[in-house]
């Protein structure tokens, strides 16, 4: 269980104000100045120390990653862009900070800038989140007045500024190279890598993209220390982690909890438990719609952090835990997904472009069980002639779910389609009772 | 020198390759649609992919740089189940419509289809329609086809420069689209060409052969001096199309649309048998009639009297038995420069080379670093010089200057002025731009013919070359100085010295001669761009002109004896290309009726009026022509030409310069009655390229 004082983010649900006022109560910009006296180098060891993984999906070494920056300037600026176009389905942590904690956000991306030597800072802000980003431009404004930010930020002679950039609403913006075309003003398709964007990113100059939340957890990571923030969670697995729940549960939410929480706590102590109790749980996708889901028998003690999902062919994601119970269709479930992978798909690159569609079509047709059992392989091979095939990791997310399902649903499946041939009319979801047969 | 290990294999290669080009080097093939070597990366197709060392997944081999202690395998099940997985995605949502595809035969996706593919689909869902794309006259769109390389919009963003083209949507939706208009490039034809698949088609060639029908013919074209290099295909006696071939100095891979689609004039308005005109009609003859009607003509006439004038199509060897039977005749007055250029003026000869020619050679133009164009509209005149210099800009550091008519060449140009007097500023060194070629280390000036075929035009010359001297564009292994030519005849005719000879008269002097009556016989080669009006009426009022061509042009109309003679695809024949290289073209097809080569006709002439030329074969012609010139000996190579003095100090004429290509789809007489040019003639000319229904295809 997270002890209070450990929490990083204090304002999550918004009970205090978000104003520049209120978070400096909350200990908000407190120390920056001297995080900077760190100097480069100083922060990014810390950061390194404290094992901190990416927060946008891919779990990546923060610390590493900034490392990544040139150390020596060419002339050419630099840049650190924050993701904030949180599209996956089921996530909603970083609105959260946008929306209740804004300046922690702003602080992280000062001492990251500073860490990385960049000169400016753009926030991608999803194009839905429009009062997030109001709130978010607000914020920018009473730093700037408060001379936390722009020339000679906080007093520490560095100069430094912060834009916030509006998206216009398309999942593969949240890509980190596609984010760079939109925000360039160019059609948001992924690019080739390499060239990385520590080379050659944001007009072709050094760049690093974040999420959001792994900025803003850093000033604090900063202010107590790493030992604090690996003494969080279990090793390579640290600190403390926003997650949101959703789905069949008593009282969706979002909560802060340590890293490497087991499933099952998380859900029952901050959610309420599954809808009709643990019994009636049919599957859960434990880090947003990407990454395969679960079913109840790995629930059961799984641990929810990055490598702990690893190890049971998930993944730890955006931490958006989407629970389903017994009356769910899990089938019609992913079946949908794939529908949003197909509709997010950039067409860009042969595999995606014409898989997403594909794996679609034949989903839908699983979900009444039109097809034939040796289809159930060929789609799995589709999923497979996608995965890692693609310019980027949205192939691969939308391959994943199908072949969650297949491991573990292969019996629901298979029993659709030989219903659908011996009664002639499609699968419902009332049969619900027999996923649960399969999932076992 | 990255060096790697390629299937098992090691091998160094260059720096800076890619994978996908170091295996090509280690002479492993590597399947691609997206990749095309003049294009930039997009690396979407996937079909390249190959494993790499430790990576955990396949690697895209065009985007990836070759670097050293690579190990690359192209040979293991997992590359083979990629390529067969890429390939099976592009082929769901494609029609699979071969038998009534143009492509056909020539197909990029049949030919991985049948290397990389698998015999069958698993695919059992309905296929994706994509609506056509109104692309103008030249290129038909079956966008279902379309397997979204993009190589189509990498090619007209990139190298033509007009950015028409791009992709709509997103994922299964994705169209490329243009802006429902004509795409306004001379150089769209190549969209054909860089297209994988049969989504961009010939619109002319639609449906009227198939590729394997066709007899393949290596020529060079004649509609341009630039000699672009190409492949005439041919079924029957009827040329079906024209495509590019490879040639990296002169058109690299493309060609422009003119050359390629012009073709279809050849099939019309044909010379394909003499004609005499009796009481002042043509009525047609036999060879026999045509040549004693000349004969008898020139029976006991002054050579002093009789005029030759060659066309901008000729081919050198029958301008050189032109030549030779007007020095028989006793003739002094040819002319080979029909728009009156004042160019290699030197009475006798030609002058310097190096005053007449495009020096500093297509391919040179990437190393220059200035440009400085006067009188031209190189898009129009040359496109593909224009193609080249446009490619020099994008690789950054390369300022251009015009002087004339303002012209959209696709890439920024600074114009200075309109006429000469802006020159001899230039040439005085005021103005911003000659720091700009003081600045430059390799500078270049190009001199089009607009600003050489006008009175001044030799004062022009001299001042022009005055400037390239002040600015150091003649130097040991650099010359700056260019004429830009837009007839495939010009240099060949200069270099063989189709030109007055002593006291002989030029253009001007042979028309004014017409109507003072000292000219009686004028012999037109092709010249059909000359103001027929000046050779007079008739033979009774004016000039009796013999017209020997292969269109009913201009010249024909005027004429009184038609020698009906071949198209540049009909016949072999050395062309010299306004770099001065020297270039074969041959004959792909017959000429079509009696008519017959061109230099076999003048040869059969030159009995008939008693003067027989010493040649009985193309051989002994082309012996004769290294005779004349050794340059002809020397196919294919440019050399440098030597420097010296050219032009003449002059006063100059204020008038600003004018357009050499009014109308850059009606040149010749081979475009003047092309259909296909007619209708972009229409679309582009008048500015109704934005005019499409979009269901008109």
């Amino acid at each position: 269980m997270l002890r209070d004082q450990d929490r990083v983010f204090t304002n999550l649900y918004g009970q205090d104000d978000w104003r520049l006022r209120a978070a400096l109560g909350r200990g908000v910009w407190d120390g920056t100045k001297g995080m900077i006296a760190l100097g480069r180098d100083g922060i990014v060891q810390v950061i390194k120390d404290s094992e901190l993984r990416g927060r946008g999906g891919a779990g990546f070494p923060a610390g590493l990653k900034w490392s990544f920056m040139p150390k020596e300037s060419d002339g050419r600026p630099r840049y650190l862009i924050v993701n904030a176009d949180e599209s996956e389905p089921g996530t909603c942590k970083d609105r959260e900070i946008l929306r209740n904690d804004p300046h922690r956000l702003l602080e992280g991306c000062l001492v990251a800038g500073f860490a990385m030597g960049a000169s400016a800072c753009y926030i991608y802000v999803r194009g839905e989140f429009y009062r997030e980003a109001e709130r978010l431009s607000q914020a920018i404004e009473e730093a700037y007045e408060a001379g936390l930010i722009g020339k000679d930020a906080c007093k520490s002679g560095y100069d430094y500024d912060i834009h916030v950039h509006r998206g216009a609403g398309a999942y593969i913006c949240g890509e980190e190279t596609a984010l760079l075309e939109s925000l360039e003003g160019k059609k948001g398709q992924p690019r080739l890598k390499p060239p990385f964007p520590a080379a050659m990113g944001l007009y072709g100059c050094p760049s690093t993209i974040n999420n959001v939340e792994t900025i803003a957890v850093a000033p604090e990571i900063l202010r107590r220390g790493a030992a604090w923030w690996a003494g969080l969670g279990r090793p390579k697995n640290t600190g403390t982690k926003i997650f949101s729940l959703s789905g069949h549960v008593e009282r969706p939410c979002t909560v802060e909890a340590v890293m490497g929480i087991p499933l099952k706590e998380l859900i029952e102590t901050h959610a309420g438990g599954v809808r009709g109790g643990w019994d009636n749980l049919l599957a859960v996708i434990p880090g947003g719609s990407s990454v395969p889901l679960l079913p109840k028998s790995i629930c059961d003690s799984v641990l929810m952090d990055f490598d702990s999902l690893r190890e049971v062919k998930s993944g730890l994601g955006t931490a958006a835990v989407i629970v389903m119970d017994k009356s769910t269709d899990v089938v019609a479930a992913i079946a949908n997904l794939s529908h949003f992978y197909m509709h997010e798909s950039c067409g860009q690159c042969t595999p995606c472009r014409e898989g997403t569609g594909w794996m679609w079509r034949v989903m839908t047709r699983m979900v009444e069980g039109r097809a034939g059992v040796a289809e159930i392989d060929s789609l799995l091979d589709v999923t497979y002639q996608v995965e890692g095939h693609t310019i980027c990791a949205l192939g691969d997310a939308a391959a994943w779910p199908i072949q969650g399902l297949i491991r573990h649903f292969r019996p629901e499946l298979e029993r659709r389609i030989i219903d659908y041939k011996t009664s002639g009319a499609p699968a419902g979801a009332s049969q619900a009772g027999a996923s649960q047969a399969a999932a076992e | 020198m990255p060096k790697l290990t390629i299937d098992g294999k090691e091998i160094e290669v260059p720096g800076g390759l890619t994978v996908l080009q170091a295996c090509e080097l280690a002479g492993v093939e590597i399947p691609r649609f997206c990749y095309h070597e003049r294009l930039s990366v997009a690396g979407n197709c996937r079909m390249c992919l190959v494993e790499m060392g430790q990576a955990p997944k396949p690697i895209a081999s065009c985007a990836m740089p070759a670097g050293d202690g690579m190990v690359i395998r192209t040979d293991t099940p997992v590359v083979k189940k990629a390529r067969q997985g890429v390939m099976e995605f592009l082929l769901i949502n494609h029609p699979l419509d071969c038998p009534i595809c143009d492509q056909g035969g020539e197909c990029d996706l049949q030919d991985q289809a049948m290397a990389f593919g698998v015999d069958h689909s698993r695919y059992q869902e309905n296929k994706r329609a994509v609506p056509e794309k109104y692309m103008g006259p030249l290129i038909k769109t079956i966008m279902t086809r379309c397997i979204h390389c993009t190589r189509c919009i990498r090619f007209a963003t990139e190298i033509a420069g007009v950015e028409e083209m791009g992709a709509l949507n997103r994922g299964g939706h994705v169209e490329i689209t243009t802006l429902e208009k004509a795409i306004d490039s001379e150089l769209s034809g190549n969209l054909i060409d860089v297209c994988p698949v049969g989504a961009l088609t010939s619109r002319p060639y639609a449906f009227t052969a198939r590729s394997w029908e066709l007899r393949k013919t290596n020529s060079v074209d004649a509609l341009d001096a630039v000699g672009s290099n190409i492949r005439v295909d041919a079924r029957g006696r009827e040329v079906m199309r024209v495509l590019p071939r490879l040639h990296e100095d002169v058109n690299e891979e493309w060609i422009s649309d003119k050359t390629r689609y012009a073709c279809d004039g050849l099939a019309r308005q044909r010379l394909d048998r003499p004609y005499l005109r009796k009481d002042g009609r043509l009525r047609p003859v036999s060879w026999d009639e045509a040549f004693r009607a000349i004969a008898a003509r020139l029976d006991g006439l002054d050579g002093g009297k009789i005029a030759a004038l060659a066309g901008d199509l000729c081919d050198a060897e029958s301008m050189l038995a032109l030549k030779d039977l007007m020095a028989a005749l006793g003739s002094p007055h040819l002319d080979c420069r029909q728009d009156g250029a004042k160019i290699g003026a030197k009475i006798g000869g030609a002058g310097p080379r190096a005053g007449y020619l495009f020096n500093t050679t297509i391919a040179g133009i990437e190393r220059a670093d200035a440009a400085l164009l006067v009188g031209t509209n190189p898009r129009h005149e040359a496109t593909l010089v224009n193609a080249r210099l446009r490619k020099r800009f994008l690789m950054g550091g390369f300022r251009v200057g015009l002087i004339g008519a303002p012209c959209d060449l696709s890439y920024p140009v600074d114009t200075l002025g309109a006429g000469p007097e802006t020159l001899s500023e230039l040439a005085a060194g005021t103005g911003a731009f000659a720091e700009v070629l003081t600045a430059a280390e390799r500078p270049m000036i190009v001199l089009g013919m607009a600003a050489l075929a006008r009175p001044d035009g030799a004062a022009v010359l001299h001042l022009a070359r005055a400037l390239a001297e002040k600015f150091g564009m003649i130097g040991e292994d650099w010359n700056g100085f260019n004429l830009l030519h837009g007839a495939a005849a010009r240099v060949g005719g200069l270099d063989l010295g189709f030109l007055p000879g002593d006291g002989g008269r030029d253009r001007d002097g042979i028309l004014d001669g017409v109507h003072g009556g000292d000219i009686e016989v004028v012999y037109l080669l092709g010249a059909d761009e000359i103001d027929m009006a000046r050779l007079g009426p008739n033979a009774q009022e004016g000039a009796f002109v013999i017209y020997q061509g292969h269109h009913g042009d201009a010249g024909a109309h005027r004429a009184d004896v038609i020698l009906p003679g071949a198209a540049y695809t009909e016949k072999n024949g050395t062309y010299v290309n306004t770099e001065g290289r020297v270039q074969l073209g041959r004959l792909a097809v017959s000429p079509p009726g009696e008519a017959r080569a061109d230099w076999t006709i003048l040869r059969a002439l030159s009995e008939v009026v008693g003067q027989r030329l010493p040649y009985d074969d193309l051989g002994a012609l082309r012996q004769r022509l290294v005779a004349v010139n050794p340059v002809f000996a020397a196919v294919d190579r440019v050399e440098a030409a030597p420097w010296g003095e050219f032009g003449e100090q002059g006063k100059l004429d204020g008038a600003p310069f004018g357009v050499a290509v009014e109308n850059y789809y009606m040149t010749d007489p081979i475009s003047r009655a092309s259909e296909t040019m007619a209708s972009c003639a229409e679309v582009f000319g008048s500015g109704r390229a934005g005019e499409a229904t979009g269901t008109d295809g």
